[in-house]
């Protein structure tokens, strides 16, 4: 299960509308980084055979089977820090960090 | 944690490598920069919310410069270390500086230097340097809101800005630790931030009215790559002006008129732009001056100006003319610059090119978000993106000729980049070094265009006059910087230029110009036509000498040499003269009279080479 603040979910519906196409957002992770994984937000034009749809505010989220097992129980939250903004992770699988937050390990 | 953004399908990139890229507007009175974050192009505000920064700096003693507001707020109080409009500036000479000397209020240091250098109480500066402390100021404010390092931007510049602007644009990018990805012209930007680079085909006008300028350019989208058709414009109109005929009525209503009282004539000029301001949202704004309380309706202040929006308008004509276009053949007008905010400008607008403006983009982000977009698909966050911008070369770019002709290599409005050659040849007999004597501009004597760079091509083998091929190439890049590469073709000896010029033209003097070369038309032609004839007379008393030296003795007898001769000397005489006609007669009576002595000396030199040979030989 994936899920989104209000604040996140109103984002995302803007950045699609904006964007003018596209059927939700699909959260991934990379293996790079400092720390072994990197987390990875895209706008999905085309739901993929095997990916896991979850609807949380309106917004679809969409999570490949690899990933899932990384992410599940992922909330996603929007957030301003000074003049940056963007969108934050609280993953309950998380280990580790490295010092800037980019990257994590389970 | 780190604050993500939203990548196109795909496009997500590793930790710490994600590709920042930002659009800068460096403008005159504001710079402004945005930068494309989950998809969405967006300018930046400062601390305090404020999206615009002042193009000012203020230098004080043993402190870091001001930039912005702060120093805006500086230019009364401290005129003489407070920068403004540097970007007027940018790339000029010092003599430049001294025409428009009159309006700036700088001590300007001379000596020592080509570019103009300014003294401030931190230091003498220059405008690259100022420019790079405006720059300076828009990357931390990048790099805080974006939450990390700049791979790469890209800056807008007025399309008319030469060479010498555009390089020092990029000086002052590298000096504020900036990589430039490109520089890309302000109306093309603007078009971009519409995305009508998205649609096929078009043909758009840029309609972009500031504060003091006014620039339209004709753009034309083909198979998805844009091309700057022409640019016009009047360098000294705006919505500044707007404000002086409004303050004009005010003053006559009040019954103010011709007072010189200063503190009268500000607020009549305040109280015009609040109420030009005002009348964008309502029908009618009251307006009070001094004793006198009235108002003014929004269908009046059209009356009021409509005389300056028809001159922006007479500029588009003028423009599509040299697009060769009929304004039935734009598609798209999109409005640039606070001024398009009036409504009488988009009414007068869109009744002229008879169809609505686009004007939903803050007009004053408008280039600024173009810029974004742009350097974000450079940055190659956008999937097989393949918008590639053209733009155009203002002023035809040519060599000088014998006789002070220019000879126009690269006419204007051809797009960039792009490369031309073209052969020349010796005038004299073993000569062995060729001066290439680069300009710019759209007349037909040296005199009448601009000088922008000289260099020689020595070690020429020497050869008869007309024998050797020098193959000069010119090439524009696409940031419109030009070099020039001189090569003769049997050695492949070689010489060329980096064209930075000492100092450019701004868009006044770019139309003055070409103003020039329609109003001298004729005269031109007439002096190009002198030119050529005196070259050519030239050419044919160096031959006839050089002959005469060779084996006139031997071919001709002393009358026929007597006639030749005068029939040189009556050329030289017409030659002197300013009748081109009359020197093309000379040249040919000398022609006619050397006649017989050229074939003569024909079969000499074909009796020369055959001496020796078989007649069997020559036979295929």
């Amino acid at each position: 299960m994936i899920t989104m603040t209000p604040t996140a979910a109103d984002r995302v519906t803007k950045f699609l509308a904006n964007r003018g196409k596209g059927v939700g957002l699909r959260l991934g992770v990379k293996t790079t980084g400092c720390s072994g994984m990197a987390y990875v937000m895209e706008f999905v034009d085309e739901v993929q055979e095997g990916d896991t749809v979850f609807e949380s505010q309106g917004v679809k989220v969409i999570v490949d089977p690899k990933a899932l097992v990384y992410l599940d129980g992922t909330e996603v939250d929007y957030a301003k820090e000074g003049l940056n903004e963007g969108f934050k992770f609280t993953n309950p699988n998380e280990s580790a960090r490295c010092g800037c937050g980019e990257s994590f390990s389970v | 944690m780190a604050l993500l953004q939203i990548s196109e399908p795909g496009m997500a990139t590793a930790a710490h490598q994600h590709r920042l890229a930002a659009g800068i507007d460096l403008g005159t009175t504001n710079s402004l920069v945005a930068s494309v974050r989950s998809g969405q192009a967006n300018t930046f505000a400062d601390a305090q919310g404020r999206h615009l920064l002042p193009s000012v700096v203020h230098y004080q003693a043993a402190a870091a410069p001001i930039v912005g507001y702060a120093a805006k707020a500086a230019m009364t109080t401290d005129p003489l270390n407070t920068i403004a409009s540097a970007k007027r500036l940018m790339g000029r000479g010092v003599e430049d500086v001294k025409q428009l000397g009159g309006h700036l209020p700088y001590h300007f240091v001379t000596g020592g230097s080509a570019v103009p250098r300014i003294q401030t109480a931190d230091g003498v500066v220059s405008a690259v340097e100022v420019s790079a402390d405006i720059l300076r100021v828009l990357k931390l404010r990048a790099e805080d809101t974006l939450g990390g390092d700049l791979a790469g931007v890209v800056i807008t510049v007025p399309a008319y800005f030469d060479d010498a602007q555009r390089q020092a644009t990029k000086d002052a990018a590298k000096l504020a630790g900036l990589n430039v990805f490109r520089l890309l012209n302000e109306p093309t930007a603007a078009a971009v931030a519409y995305g009508l680079d998205q649609k096929a085909e078009g043909v758009i006008a840029v309609y972009d009215l500031g504060g003091g300028t006014f620039d339209i350019s004709i753009l034309r989208l083909h198979k998805g790559v844009f091309e700057v058709l022409a640019t016009g414009g009047d360098s000294a109109l705006g919505g500044d002006d707007f404000d002086h005929v409004i303050a004009e009525w005010l003053l006559q209503e009040a019954g103010l008129v011709g007072s010189s009282d200063r503190i009268i004539l500000r607020t009549a000029m305040v109280a015009a732009r609040n109420a030009k301001e005002a009348l964008t949202e309502a029908e009618t704004a009251p307006v009070e001056l001094g004793e006198w309380q009235g108002e003014l309706t929004r269908s009046h202040m059209g009356e009021l100006i409509a005389p300056l929006v028809k001159k922006t308008l007479m500029a588009c004509r003028r423009t599509l003319r040299d697009a060769n276009l009929d304004k039935e053949a734009i598609q798209d007008v999109v409005m640039v610059g606070g001024s398009t905010r009036v409504l009488a400008v988009r009414d007068q607008v869109a009744s002229f090119f008879g169809k609505p403006p686009l004007v939903n983009i803050d007009p004053d982000r408008v280039v600024a978000i173009g810029a974004a977009i742009q350097a974000d698909v450079l940055a190659g966050n956008k999937p097989d993106s393949d918008m590639l911008l053209l733009d155009v070369i203002p002023l035809s770019l040519g060599l000088e000729m014998m006789g002070g002709l220019v000879e126009k290599i690269i006419p204007r409005n051809t797009t960039i980049p792009v490369a031309r050659a073209q052969e020349f040849t010796t005038f004299k007999d073993g000569q062995t070094a060729m001066s290439i004597h680069v300009l710019q501009g759209e007349r037909e004597t040296v005199e009448t265009c601009r000088s922008l760079a000289r260099f020689s091509l020595r070690e020429i083998p020497p050869m008869v006059a007309g024998a050797a091929r020098i193959r000069v190439t010119f090439q524009v890049d696409a940031d419109g910087l030009l070099s020039v590469t001189a090569q003769e073709q049997t050695t492949g000896v070689s010489a060329g230029v980096e064209v930075k010029p000492s100092y450019g033209l701004n868009d006044n003097e770019i139309e003055t110009m070409l103003r020039d070369s329609m109003a001298h038309a004729r005269e031109d032609m007439e002096a190009r036509r002198l030119r050529e004839q005196q070259v050519e007379a030239d050419r044919s008393i160096e031959a006839l000498e050089a002959a005469l030296q060779a084996d006139g003795d031997v071919l001709l007898t002393a009358e026929e040499r007597t006639a030749l001769l005068i029939a040189r000397d009556q050329l030289v005489h017409l030659r002197q003269g300013t009748d081109h006609r009359a020197i093309e007669a000379g040249i040919k009576a000398l022609e006619k009279a050397a006649e017989s002595y050229v074939e003569r000396r024909m079969n000499a030199s074909i009796r020369a080479a055959m001496a020796g040979h078989r007649v069997d030989e020559f036979k295929e």
